[in-house]
């Protein structure tokens, strides 16, 4: 049976340590709502969402109560809207009214973010993909829930170089439509290399084409306890710091397994992953950076980071995955600047560069996450940031995403604010030397020779 | 059919005052709820007891009895709180 002690361990994380289930993301297909009438094909779309999320909030309330475990967010995933949209929608304009569609149903249900404004382009662009991610400006400046990825690349395709220049320009006009609240648009764009079907966590979540109707994903969270955990093995070796990091992982997946089989049991919809990601928010004590100075660096972004990051992601998989049955999405630790106090300081202390964390991108789950930079910055030179993070995807085989925000109007030195999860960032500086030439190009790369496995 | 063990677990923490258990007690009584085992400990002078507790029985739903035990605490200045037991068992079992 079960003792005070074990008891009192697992109150203290979710009281002290900021434990908790950053999110249920209920991941429901539309591809039985394509019509070629855009009218009906968002009366569909809207009729999809609320009747299968319709108890979505109530159950993740109702699964806090029972366990007294935080759920932070619910969520929605949904098939990627390039695909469900290019029967109907001949024009930007016509997408964005579909963006509108996803907004309403959004808040009908009670969710605050609805991800899935996407298109996957990693070979190339259909008419209806580059409407889609023309329309991403306008659709993320009128609407206030939804988040949009583009993935542009893939081990398997290599990158689709037409997408990562188009990509740098609407990232440059999403940030100037949304200028008024700091460029917060952008903060809801994502572009993936490699990008998981089965992602729970936002802005790059979208429920991809080969899952079922509706399926239940879980992102666990869990910095925090990870850090307490490993203040206990200060100064001792690398084997020690391991192992505490696995049975602290695998503890933590547990919860999460436990609230995503709770919450597909009660809602009727089969399970689909837990994403054993380490995801941090502004909150003090809820942050990688700091799990990273706790591993012995003066601060993320020191010699030795990507080192440090390396052994946490992969002993974050190690003791998760025998935790779950299903693991999936990105699991690993996320990096984002603006949403994690520790790597705030890092940059503000000068300890952490865009390149630095572009190293670090090679080893963790993500990619540039939530990085301010100078309004400024000429979309070539963002599409050569894409392209970069795009080729440390391909190559590795695995997930990168690139999600900045060109500030308008402000430079480096100056702080961004917004707000709640998001948290706030510093500007950082960015590398100013040229790569028009190389992104104007036109075309693709071709996938690695190491891609041909047949 | 006899209906399954709905097993929860009632932590209370706080400072040490004549009466603590009695009060939990009794609104566990007075609810259908059948405590199963309890165990009790003073850390750095603060009360911490757990309770097993079956709640097939219970003639409130879950959430209400939660609630319930919650305000009992308030008013004798200790934190209750009822969890389902599967969250344990997930975390510290194989």
């Amino acid at each position: 049976m079960i003792n005070i002690w074990e008891v009192k361990e697992t109150n203290k994380m979710i009281e002290q340590e900021n434990l908790d289930v950053r999110t249920i993301t209920l991941g429901i297909s539309l591809l039985d709502c394509i019509d070629s009438d855009l009218q009906k094909l968002n009366e569909n779309i809207y009729n999809k969402i609320t009747r299968v999320a319709a108890g979505l909030v109530k159950t993740g309330e109702e699964i806090e109560r029972n366990y007294c475990i935080p759920i932070v967010n619910k969520r929605i995933s949904v098939t990627p809207i390039a695909l469900v949209g290019q029967a109907a929608c001949k024009t930007p304009k016509d997408f964005v009214e579909v963006a509108k569609t996803l907004d309403r149903a959004a808040k009908t249900v009670g969710v605050n973010f609805i991800g899935g404004y996407s298109a996957l382009v990693s070979k190339g662009m259909t008419k209806g993909d580059r409407d889609l991610i023309c329309s991403i400006p306008q659709a993320l400046s009128v609407t206030e829930r939804v988040c949009s990825s583009v993935n542009v690349g893939s081990t398997k395709t290599g990158i689709d170089m037409d997408a990562v220049k188009l990509m740098g320009e609407i990232i440059h006009k999403t940030a100037e439509a949304t200028k008024e609240n700091d460029s917060l648009g952008c903060a809801k764009l994502v572009v993936f290399c490699n990008a998981p079907d089965d992602n729970p966590f936002m802005a790059g979540a979208f429920h991809g084409v080969t899952e079922e109707d509706a399926i239940i994903n879980v992102g666990v969270s869990g910095p925090g306890v990870v850090k307490k955990a490993l203040e206990q093995v200060r100064g001792e070796n690398f084997e020690a710091l391991c192992e505490t990091i696995k049975k602290t992982a695998f503890k933590i997946t547990r919860v999460g397994q436990l609230v995503a089989q709770e919450a597909s049991r009660r809602m009727g919809v089969p399970f689909g992953i837990i994403d054993l990601s380490l995801a941090p928010t502004p909150a003090v004590g809820d942050s990688v950076a700091e799990i990273l100075e706790e591993i012995g660096l003066e601060y993320a972004g020191a010699p030795g980071t990507t080192a440090a990051l390396a052994l946490l992601n992969d002993q974050v998989k190690k003791g998760g995955i025998m935790a779950s049955s299903y693991v999936g999405g990105l699991s690993g630790a996320f990096i984002p600047v603006s949403e994690d106090q520790g790597m705030i300081d890092a940059v503000e202390a000068g300890a952490l560069t865009l390149e630095k964390l572009e190293a670090m991108t090679c080893v963790c789950s993500v990619g540039l996450d939530m990085v301010a930079i100078p309004g400024d910055v000429p979309p070539a030179t963002i599409s050569g940031i894409i392209a970069d993070e795009m080729a440390i995807g391909m190559v590795n085989q695995k997930t990168t995403a690139v999600r900045l925000i060109p500030v308008i109007g402000k430079g480096v030195g100056e702080t961004v604010e917004f707000g709640g999860l998001l948290g706030h960032a510093p500007v950082m500086p960015v590398n100013r030397h040229g790569c028009e030439g190389f992104i104007s190009r036109g075309g693709r790369i071709p996938a690695p020779i190491h891609s041909f496995k047949n | 059919m006899e209906k399954k063990a709905d097993r929860t677990i009632i932590t209370v923490v706080g400072k040490d005052t004549v009466g603590i258990i009695a009060r939990v007690c009794t609104y566990l009584a007075e609810n259908g709820i059948n405590v199963l085992d309890i165990s009790q400990t003073i850390v750095q002078g603060f009360f911490n007891m757990m309770m097993v507790v079956d709640m097939k029985g219970a003639s409130k739903p879950f959430g209400q009895c939660a609630k319930e035990l919650e305000q009992a605490g308030e008013e004798i200045g200790v934190s209750i709180k009822c969890q389902r037991e599967e969250i344990f068992n997930k975390m510290h079992r194989i």
